[in-house]
């Protein structure tokens, strides 16, 4: 049992009592399950979307993917609306990030300055939004009054700024760029502005890379806002597009068969619908997936800069 | 540092011209958000006036409280609000102390290869968005395509329509919501417990405390103050749960126990165009939320002496 060792860390595990071999094998076997909870449905969508689509309709899909297919995605592929949203929530996502940085960056920097006059009286002009707001109707109707309805403004500019990304990039701002580096540089002649761009922002590449994928993700998978603004149909983003077919069926098909050949080809048809929802699926998720290394590392770090009080 | 604050006082004039550039700054984000969330603000008073698309907001008529009068005594008052809380609470009750503990095993937990695997793979589900989240409930609950209901059947039990139930609904939406994010609502506890010393564990250690009783003496208090503003925060918010998700798994057979607040301020207003209606409803919704949040905070503040602000 006693291992012979030197440091002390290891003297506190040679120590390991009864009680803590039961609590880490506890520990051990629900941590295990957490992960095999969370694991599987994510691991079932992966092979039901490249499985027949009769087996997956009959339940025989559980463990790994019977008869091979790629039918599912061709059929995505075929989709004019899945492709159209797909470029449309590319465009609006681009662009709204573009705008939530050239307003989030600049305000951040601001009230992350000390001597900044209006540091607190637009802190507290944020604040005021995140407990208070107009609501659903009297928002719409200021964007309808902007002719905003059916544009891509309207799912960009009225979540330009969340409070919350802006007070991480303060946050951020306060510890990595010190107001003696301004000073410094004032000495030299630079300005508040010049410096911003030049010293600033190039010393904050990871808060811009936390920004991107915080606004980012979001805009890719909002879809709330489309519902509200947009109704033309060419302009739906993916999401909205997903919903028509993943939620409210679209595309499943109502006709009633007649004959026993035409129930039997109904059926086919159906079951692979449901297949190519799961290979819809994995296609609406992969700018995530791709990215999904990055994120994970930089959202983690936008939650610990973010868990900073002041 | 002194002199400048002494300058700030003085010298008004010269301090806005110094901080002419970063006032700049600033400008874009204020006049967006005076745009887009304070005018509406002043939309806030259609709930009390009978809107005339004509007449504009101030040009319409005074209703007084009428809409409100209307809400509290529409069959709907007493379901979409109970709907709500019960939904909150339900929610609250489990997707809050959830994170908590996954937060305290993966701690202490030795395997850190292993962890950062289980990390990983429960961080993931929170990038779904709700559209795939809700369609891949509908799929695997589906009584004849479902997989949920394959393996019933394997067992011998028939197919159940679950989203046609409404008795399952509300575990339907709660249990979703903490397979999708109760990994990533950890981060914020595992990040906090990171920051603990590991001296304390050790000195614990060498006095024969054993690992539950590092967890119970050591780790859960020191994020209990973390736990606390998120509880404020998740109380603040008990009336406003998201519309986005509860919409998407609504149908017409569940529609008793799925129509919340929020979803009815939506048909009523957008799908109705009962315009002052909804702008009532959710005034009152954000009125009683704000009520909560101070009253929780308060409480909060005499209780632990964590709170907001």
């Amino acid at each position: 049992m006693l291992k012979p060792v030197a440091a002390n860390r290891l003297e506190v595990k040679a120590k390991r009592s009864k009680e803590d071999v039961v609590f880490d094998t506890i520990n051990f076997i629900v941590l295990t399950l957490v992960l095999l909870i969370v694991a599987y449905p994510l691991y079932w969508v992966i092979i039901s979307s490249i499985s027949n689509p009769g087996a997956v309709s009959s339940g025989e899909v559980l463990w790994r993917p019977i008869g091979f297919t790629l039918q599912g995605y061709a059929e995505v592929f075929k989709d004019n609306a899945v492709m159209r949203g797909f470029g449309n929530s590319i465009v609006y996502t681009v662009a709204g990030v573009l705008v939530n940085l050239a307003v989030t960056l600049p305000t951040a920097y601001a009230l992350s300055r000390n001597t900044f006059s209006g540091r607190k009286a637009i802190t507290i002009f944020y604040m005021i939004t995140m407990f208070f707001g107009g609501g659903l109707i009297p928002t719409y109707l200021v964007i309808k009054n902007l002719h905003m309805i059916n544009t891509m403004w309207a799912l960009i500019l009225p979540g330009s700024l969340s409070v919350y990304n802006m007070i991480v990039a303060r946050t951020f701002f306060k510890m990595n760029i010190s107001e003696e580096l301004y000073e410094a540089a004032e000495i030299d002649g630079c300005t508040q502005g010049k410096f911003f761009f030049r010293v600033a922002l190039p010393l904050s590449k990871a808060i811009i890379a936390i920004l991107v994928l915080y606004y980012g993700v979001g805009h890719w998978n909002s879809y709330f806002s489309a519902l509200v603004y947009i109704s033309d149909k060419d302009m739906y983003p993916l999401q909205l597009v997903l919903r028509n077919i993943l939620i409210t069926n679209e595309a499943a098909l109502s006709q009633t068969a007649t004959s026993e050949a035409a129930r039997e080809a109904l059926r086919e048809k159906q079951q692979l619908i449901s297949v190519m929802k799961y290979s819809l699926i994995i296609i609406s998720s992969i700018p995530v997936l791709v990215l999904y290394p990055f994120i994970q590392k930089h959202f983690v770090k936008g939650v610990m800069i973010g868990s900073v009080k002041g | 540092m002194n002199s400048t604050a002494i300058k700030r006082k003085s010298h008004l004039a010269r301090v806005l011209k110094r901080d002419a550039s970063l006032w700049l700054f600033c400008i874009p984000g204020i006049i967006l958000t005076f745009i887009f969330s304070y005018v509406p603000m002043y939309g806030i008073l259609l709930a009390f006036k009978r809107f005339n698309a004509r007449a504009g907001i101030w040009g319409s008529e005074w209703q007084g409280l009428y809409y409100f009068k209307r809400f509290f005594d529409s069959p709907y008052f007493e379901s979409t609000i109970w709907n709500t809380l019960v939904l909150s609470f339900y929610g609250l009750l489990v997707s809050f102390p959830i994170p908590i503990i996954l937060a305290l095993l993966l701690n202490s937990f030795q395997h850190k290869r292993y962890r950062k695997v289980i990390q990983t793979i429960t961080y993931a589900p929170n990038f779904i968005s709700v559209v795939v989240m809700c369609g891949m409930i509908i799929l695997f609950l589906s009584p004849t395509i479902g997989v949920i209901n394959s393996v019933l059947e394997f067992f011998g039990i028939d197919a159940i329509n679950f989203m046609a139930k409404k008795e399952y609904w509300r575990h339907i939406y709660v249990w979703s919501g903490v397979w999708q994010s109760a990994g990533w609502s950890s981060v914020i506890f595992f990040a906090a417990l990171a920051g603990i010393s590991p001296e304390l564990h050790e000195a614990a250690r060498c006095d024969g405390a054993t690992k539950f009783q590092l967890i119970r003496y050591i780790d859960f208090p020191s994020i209990l103050p973390t736990a606390t503003i998120l509880l404020i925060l998740n109380c603040g918010s008990i009336l406003s749960i998201g519309f986005e998700k509860a919409y998407l798994l609504q149908n017409n057979l569940n529609l008793t126990v799925s129509e919340i607040i929020s979803t009815y301020v939506y048909k009523v207003g957008l799908i109705n165009n009962d315009i002052s209606y909804s702008t009532a409803i959710g005034l009152f919704n954000t009125v009683v939320n704000l009520v909560l949040l101070l009253a929780v905070n308060k409480a909060a503040d005499k209780l632990s002496g964590n709170s907001l602000w």
